[in-house]
């Protein structure tokens, strides 16, 4: 069904290009955010505006839209948004990573490696790293500027000093081609290594905050670390209670009022993909995933 | 959604898209086309500025495509963007002569906190063959060879140039025919195979 | 047995059927008109004009009513179905002078041309609930004046002519171009144009407690309510076709003219400021504390000091909109598991780690070190 009130994709042609320009600007300066005339959407902004204004702006006839949220294509707003482009732009959609050209996303990076004709959209929140250090957007646009990236460091090595640790666990500011400081949205630090050197052009839309970013593939993506603390990503020491992985990033499940907990990739794709396969029988390592003490 | 309306929006989309992937992968040839546009622009050329500019953009000739009214008229029709008169103003700069087109410090180059507000050029050349160099950067996995002809002598010691001002910068796109490749302001350029 | 959440979409669907039953509420009890809402939650209808930004009654009264009376959702309604709208220019300037005026008072005269004129307010009703509209009630038309088409001048218009006050439209110039915030993404420092387009679209709880910290201490304004004026005026729009300005229609706005300090010293002459607040409809707090906020905002092209949240240019126009403050702390509704996992893990490394080092056992589970 296509709404016939709304153009293309909902976006009207003139809001498209302003989009397409900021877009062209953010991949020839990786990792810049580029001010862009971010619109009201008919969904609330911080539910996704930003990444939902990119996929209208760059979405075609032919592409074939995926939409996930926690890495689930069946969350809540993850069936929301793919509803939003069924019916204003009438687009083919997957569920399987391998099969889409534009994945929008919120908080994942999927666990299927990303080919060079795809493009992966995410949704950020606040796209300044900077900002919980300096709330103020004229100092944290002169520090970019400058690439005066000290206070980033102090604070991380503050975290060092208290917990012994870098206490950031999602939201792991990384340094793209060198240069700009990046907020790489609330993904887990698990998914960081996956930007670095990506075949897949990545756009960051932060609707909210009128901001879009990217990286373009094949890009040099550093997560921010010490010499002496080195950068490490994290996962639960388990396996995939449905799948058996023990590569994939796992969604712990409270399963009843004793706490029993058990663990599932938070990839349903990856996940489904691998039990289709056969994986995930008792035969498999899933002895952590019991691990209810 | 009437037929025309659409057509326009999917056409339009198509060269965006031609454009960003050429651009995420600098030197990769993409295609895109526009009829009816009035000679000397090339259908990629015109695919482009329908594409991408309007009333908010304003866009520069160079000489050769100055001296042709009909070219100022139809990007006038087609997109309502004001023509400036010199480069330093415009969002979009076109070139028909690719070996007189200005230097790099002509055109705006954004400021250090905003680099993005600098000139896109788009140069038309005759053939994407000939003259090589080698690419590298972002969107390239190694490097990449690149070849296009003609371009002026300096070619790649102007490259050099807009790549020190990084972040600031302009960023190119060659055009030959419907052929397209992106030289954005992060790639580094070397002569040669 | 653990099953993967699935069903997401007919779990919305049902939200959604739930909603729109919630909304008819008891069948008995008739539907409420666009009519009545317009008519009879007339400030409510302004209020959502003007915060939404778009100047439509009836649309505004059809947003109110499918947000059930939650003004911020029926302004979000509004400002989303604006997008969507084709725009073919900006009005020119309006002449709130020319104002067919419904209501008009000056706290800084007595008297002056034109009058105070009460007009439907609240001002000086006994806040005491009238259990006589709990019933129907039969309203007896009110005496109006024959209507006074005379334009009468704003009272700092009246002390601009004797340099009492500072000019209108100083420095920035006027005929220049306005900016638009909804067209280009606010930067700072920004210009007043764009300061009083945020101001314009803020929330009004906002603007009225940034307001109100002024009137506290908090980036004193030391103001005056020189004019408050609502009313009709006209809207002209300039059409290059035919080569003049045509009127497109009239809107009923509240202005406000705030009289506040002096300004001047040695080189120039000592004379009283401006804090200006314009608002759709009669929105007369929230025009008040507009031209409060706006004045506060001036500090420092005044050479005050500016240590106050109200003269914080960057803090107010970024935290001022509701649809966007709404929408980012209700996105904390959603689904933040993974990085809530992420969180958890990191957590409890680091209390095995502190009990480790303290020679203590945690109880009861540490299944989470790397």
């Amino acid at each position: 069904m296509t709404a016939p009130a709304y153009n293309f994709a909902y976006l009207d042609e003139q809001t498209k290009r302003m989009i397409r320009r900021a877009i062209l600007k953010a991949i020839a300066i990786p990792g810049y955010q580029v001010p862009f005339a971010s619109r009201e959407m008919p969904m609330p902004y911080g539910w996704g505006t930003g990444g939902v204004q990119v996929t209208a702006a760059i979405l075609g006839p032919n592409d074939v839209l995926k939409v996930i949220d926690q890495g689930s294509d069946d969350t809540t707003n993850a069936v929301s948004i793919r509803k939003f482009f069924v019916k204003t732009a009438g687009v083919k959609t997957t569920t399987t990573t391998t099969e889409a050209t534009v994945i929008q996303t919120r908080h994942r990076i999927p666990e299927t490696p990303l080919g060079d004709h795809q493009v992966l959209v995410y949704q950020v929140p606040i796209p300044e790293p900077l900002r919980f250090l300096e709330p103020r957007e004229t100092e944290t646009r002169r520090m970019h500027a400058l690439s005066e990236y000290g206070l980033m460091h102090v604070k991380l090595y503050e975290d060092i000093s208290r917990h012994g640790h870098i206490a950031t666990a999602y939201a792991y500011p990384v340094k793209v081609d060198d240069r700009y400081v990046m907020d790489p949205s609330p993904i887990p630090k698990f998914d960081n290594p996956k930007m670095n050197d990506c075949p897949a052009l990545q756009l960051f839309g932060a609707g909210r905050e009128k901001r879009i970013y990217a990286i373009p593939p094949y890009t040099q993506v550093v997560s921010l670390d010490f010499e002496d603390h080195p950068f490490e990503p994290y996962r639960h020491d388990a396996s995939c209670e449905l799948c058996g992985a023990t590569d994939s990033y796992l969604d712990e499940v409270i399963t009843d009022d004793r706490g029993t907990r058990m663990f599932v990739c938070s990839d349903t794709d990856y996940c489904g993909t691998r039990r289709a396969m056969g994986h995930g029988t008792a035969a498999e390592d899933t002895e952590a995933a019991h691990d209810d003490r | 959604m009437n037929a025309p309306a659409i057509n326009t929006a999917f056409a339009s989309q198509a060269a965006f898209r031609a454009l960003m992937e050429a651009t995420a992968q600098p030197g990769e040839i993409r295609t895109a086309s526009a009829l009816g546009a009035p000679a000397p622009l090339s259908p990629a050329t015109a695919a482009l500025v329908q594409s991408l500019t309007d009333y908010e953009t304003p866009v520069w000739l160079d000489d050769a495509f100055a001296r042709v009214p009909a070219v100022a008229e139809w990007i006038r029709f087609q997109t309502g963007a004001p023509i400036v008169q010199e480069p330093r103003q415009a969002a979009f700069a076109l070139i028909a002569d690719v070996e007189a087109m200005p230097d790099v410090t002509q055109f705006a180059l954004g400021s250090e906190e905003y680099p993005d507000r600098s000139t896109t050029v788009i140069a038309q050349i005759e053939r994407f063959g000939g003259r090589a160099f080698q690419l590298g950067g972002p969107g390239i996995k190694t490097s990449r060879t690149f070849a296009a002809e003609p371009l002026p002598n300096d070619f790649v010691q102007r490259m050099a140039v807009n790549r020190e001002l990084f972040p600031r910068g302009v960023d190119l796109v060659l055009v030959a025919g419907e052929m397209m490749a992106a030289l954005p302001r992060s790639v580094r350029i070397t002569e040669g195979f | 047995m653990y099953v993967a959440v699935k069903g997401g979409e007919r779990a919305i669907e049902n939200a959604h059927a739930l909603l729109a039953d919630a909304r008819r509420g008891e069948r008995a009890v008739p539907e409420i008109s666009l009519q009545q809402i317009d008519n009879q939650l007339a400030l409510g209808v302004d209020r959502v004009m003007c915060e939404g930004s778009l100047y439509d009654r009836e649309l505004a009264a059809l947003a109110i009513k499918q947000a059930r009376g939650d003004m911020i959702e029926a302004i979000f309604l509004l400002r989303a179905y604006r997008t969507t709208l084709p725009r073919f220019g900006a009005s020119e300037p309006i002449e709130t002078g020319a104002m067919d005026i419904r209501r008009r008072i000056s706290a800084t005269f007595k008297d002056l041309p034109g009058g105070q004129v009460l007009g439907p307010t609240f001002d000086y009703t006994h806040r005491l609930l009238d259990h006589t509209l709990a019933q129907e009630s039969d309203v007896a038309s009110a005496a109006t004046a024959p209507v006074d088409d005379t334009p009468y001048r704003s009272v700092a218009d009246l002390l601009g002519d004797n340099g009492l006050i500072e000019r209108a439209a100083p420095q920035e110039g006027q005929g220049a171009d306005v900016g638009d915030l909804t067209r280009e993404p606010l930067s700072f420092p920004a210009g007043r144009d764009l300061r009083l387009q945020n101001l314009a679209r803020g929330d009004e709880g906002f603007l009225l407690s940034l307001a109100y910290s002024t009137q506290r201490g908090y980036g004193r304004n030391h103001p005056f309510a020189g004019e408050i004026r609502f009313g009709e005026v006209e809207v002209e729009f300039f059409a290059e076709e035919v080569g003049f300005a045509v009127p497109l229609g009239t809107v009923f706005m509240t202005e406000c003219q705030m009289v506040n300090q002096f300004t001047g010293g040695d080189t120039t002459a000592p004379c009283f400021t401006r804090g200006y607040g314009l608002a759709f409809g009669q929105s007369e707090r929230k025009a008040l504390a507009m031209a409060l906020v706006d004045r506060a905002l001036r500090a420092r092209e005044l050479g005050e000091e500016t240590d106050a949240p109200a003269q914080d240019e960057e803090f107010v126009l970024s935290h001022s909109d509701n649809v966007q403050a709404t929408g980012f702390v209700e996105h904390l509704k959603l689904p933040h598991y993974v990085d809530f996992q992420a969180e958890l893990g990191l957590l409890r490394k680091l209390r095995a780690e502190f009990f480790e080092r303290n020679g203590e056992s945690e109880t009861p589970m540490q299944d989470a070190a790397e």
